[in-house]
């Protein structure tokens, strides 16, 4: 019978299946981190039970982390506390930690595939819902709870049931200054937040097989966005040749042997889907979101929406709610929307393809006086490159801080946050109230679009500053 | 876990959609590094003014919806990120089932885990039971026969099997997938054959 990656990957990783359906799925891979997992320790410790695989798990400290001067330490202690119970729990059961002070420390998402821990046709989880990022390497990731981050340390398996195969095919080129950050946002304006719930996406068309490495992780990151627990990419060349000589990649022979089995990681042709959508990549703008969920996307020459051309009410007191929040009026220009922000990094774009599209806009550039501007690199390792090339410069010139690696002011765990009613051009992933602190209002653009919107001063046509 | 079986209680009614976890509890609370306290924090920013005093146009600071078992909300609840913070702090406010149209997978997997039972209705029906919230009038919930008792009337959801007998009877995840420890080793074998690289030897 004819399958999907995704058929493939779930019965090459039935390790048991009850008659109702429920499976119990093998993980070859999982990745922790101190927010989501010091009660599964505690729960293991609890019932006297041990890390199955300490060697297939990796552990690294993220969420928590300051992104100023680390010499010091952390000074809330409720962070420290977190960080060192990592640390102690990553001693105590036998578990590789990248701490604070580790070059190799980073956001998980990023780390996991910089290291080569990430690999095509693997199950992967995290105590984090962007897990999905890894699924751009042919593997299926996903986001799990704390109960089950648990589970997969005591047992290396997850009890699952298999969700619905969903193709969201993409053709045709990007216009100048569009990318696949505004690729994945006119997916989910399309689809809406809850449109892939129940299902695993897989991104498939010349445009996504066009795409590089990075920019498919952009991608697969925001999946969960569109409400699909997990979104995934065929491997292919450029997937290899990114993962060959990578510090956890296979060796030698069964570097061999992984190309064999990878190589073959593809949906049959006359496969089928439950679900399939097409866009034409030829017709995607520069994207921003306006309210206060990822679906609430408009392009940067289009308008924010009216509440009274809404029929349905509950949309409509959604829409309304939403501009309240935003601080916004109805109809009003995206280019009119003044921002006070700029973030630049996160899971979704702190990867070193992120900054350099950034600092090429900012090259020479000053950003806006009234503009308060940060760029975190998703890792140690990101950092290190781009300061090799001399990015960091062009970022603090033109009026940038250069901070330490984490997730910082994605969702504002640590001192990176938003003042109420302060407003942000942010390349992360969530624009939910609070996300980036109380009363906070954040737009979510892709790196060139927050470069444009810093020198502006407002959101702005990132096409207006390309050579 | 807490079993679950029947349960009676004055449903709240929170008429919003996409209710993300970030509203469920804040990430300032996701510093804690146990389950339990995070009641007092439930839907934080909705919950209480600037400076931390009650607000009381919302629901669950007005009686008797402070004391509510069930909450009532729109369409994708849960949705946003993973943590089980939000369901943790559900059940430690006392709220152990939620009733919505679609809820997001993680969350909804989530709940399972921690004894607070999902229902999935039809938009139609929440109007309707919403009015039980409105009015002040119990509800009841029965798990077993997979029913919602509201006045005279009644209505039937559905639920996994297996999930539902998880909860009726409490059951450890864990200690039930680790009495299949042959299978996963007898996996793990092959796979050493078949993936040698999986293994990181």
């Amino acid at each position: 019978m004819s399958t999907t990656l995704y058929d493939k990957i779930w019965n090459d990783h039935l390790v048991d299946q009850q008659e109702d359906g429920t499976a119990l799925l093998f993980v070859d891979r999982h990745l922790i981190h101190e927010v989501t997992s010091p009660q599964a320790f505690e729960g293991l410790r609890n019932s006297n039970r041990k890390v199955r695989h300490p060697n297939l798990t990796l552990a690294v400290a993220d969420h928590n982390v300051p992104t100023t001067d680390r010499t010091k330490g952390i000074s809330d202690q409720e962070s420290k506390i977190q960080v060192d119970t990592l640390e102690s729990n990553c001693k105590e059961f036998g578990v590789q930690l990248f701490g604070m002070d580790d070059k190799r420390q980073g956001i998980v998402h990023i780390i996991g595939p910089e290291q080569g821990f990430t690999q095509p046709g693997t199950v992967i989880v995290c105590g984090d819902s962007h897990t999905a990022t890894h699924g751009a390497f042919g593997s299926l990731a996903f986001g799990i709870g704390t109960s089950e981050v648990e589970h997969v340390l005591a047992t290396q398996t997850l009890v699952q049931k298999k969700a619905k195969n969903f193709r969201i095919n993409v053709n045709g080129t990007l216009p100048l200054g569009v990318t696949s950050k505004d690729v994945i946002l006119q997916i989910i304006g399309n689809i809406g937040t809850a449109g892939g719930t129940g299902c695993v996406v897989e991104y498939a068309g010349d445009l996504i097989r066009s795409l590089s490495v990075e920019q498919r992780m952009t991608i697969c990151n925001m999946t969960i966005e569109g409400g699909a627990r997990a979104g995934l990419i065929a491997p292919d060349e450029k997937i290899f040749e990114y993962l060959k000589g990578k510090p956890m990649s296979p060796k030698g022979q069964n570097w061999e042997k992984a190309l064999e089995y990878w190589n073959n990681l593809k949906t049959d042709a006359d496969a089928s889907f439950d679900k399939e959508i097409n866009l034409n990549a030829n017709e995607i703008l520069p994207m921003i979101t306006w309210g206060t969920s990822p679906q609430d996307v408009i392009t940067i020459d289009g308008k924010v929406p009216n509440p009274q051309n809404e029929k349905d009410e509950d949309k409509k007191n959604s829409i309304e709610r939403a501009l309240k929040y935003m601080g916004l009026t109805p109809d009003m220009a995206a280019t009119d929307i003044k921002i006070d922000k700029v973030f630049i990094g996160s899971c979704t774009n702190g990867r070193i393809e992120d900054l350099r599209e950034a600092a090429k806009i900012l090259k020479d550039k000053k950003i806006s006086s009234h503009v308060n501007a940060i760029v975190v690199p998703g890792s140690g390792l990101v950092k290190e490159q781009a300061e090799q090339e001399g990015l960091d410069k062009i970022f603090v010139n033109s009026g940038f801080e250069w901070r330490e690696p984490g997730c910082s002011m994605c969702l504002a765990m640590n001192a990176d946050k938003l003042k109420p009613e302060e407003r942000c051009a942010s390349t992360s992933n969530r624009n939910f109230e609070g996300r980036q602190g109380r009363g906070g209002r954040t737009h979510l653009v892709s790196p060139g679009m927050a470069a444009a919107a810093a020198i502006s001063g407002n959101l702005d046509d990132v096409r207006k500053y390309q050579n | 876990m807490q079993k679950f079986n029947t349960l009676k209680s004055i449903p709240a009614y929170l008429p919003i959609v996409n209710i993300d976890t970030d509203m469920i509890i804040p990430k300032q609370f996701l510093k804690t590094i146990k389950r339990t306290g995070l009641g007092k924090n439930l839907f934080f920013e909705m919950r209480y003014d600037d400076n931390g005093k009650e607000i009381n146009d919302f629901v669950l600071n007005q009686e008797p919806f402070n004391n509510s078992k069930i909450l009532i909300a729109g369409n994708n609840f849960g949705c946003g990120s993973s943590r089980e913070h939000a369901p943790w702090a559900l059940l430690d406010f006392g709220i152990t089932c939620v009733i919505s149209s679609s809820y997001a997978d993680i969350f909804y997997s989530n709940c399972f885990k921690n004894g607070i039972l999902p229902i999935i209705l039809e938009e139609e029906k929440i109007k309707e039971l919403s009015e039980y919230a409105n009015r002040k009038e119990e509800i009841s919930v029965d798990l077993n026969d997979q029913k919602i008792i509201y006045g005279n009337n009644e209505i039937k959801f559905e639920i996994d099997p297996f999930k539902k007998k998880c909860l009726l009877e409490g059951l450890d995840d864990i200690a039930l997938s680790l009495k299949k420890s042959d299978k996963i080793e007898n996996f793990e074998n092959k796979l050493k054959d078949k993936k040698p690289w999986v293994f990181n030897d």
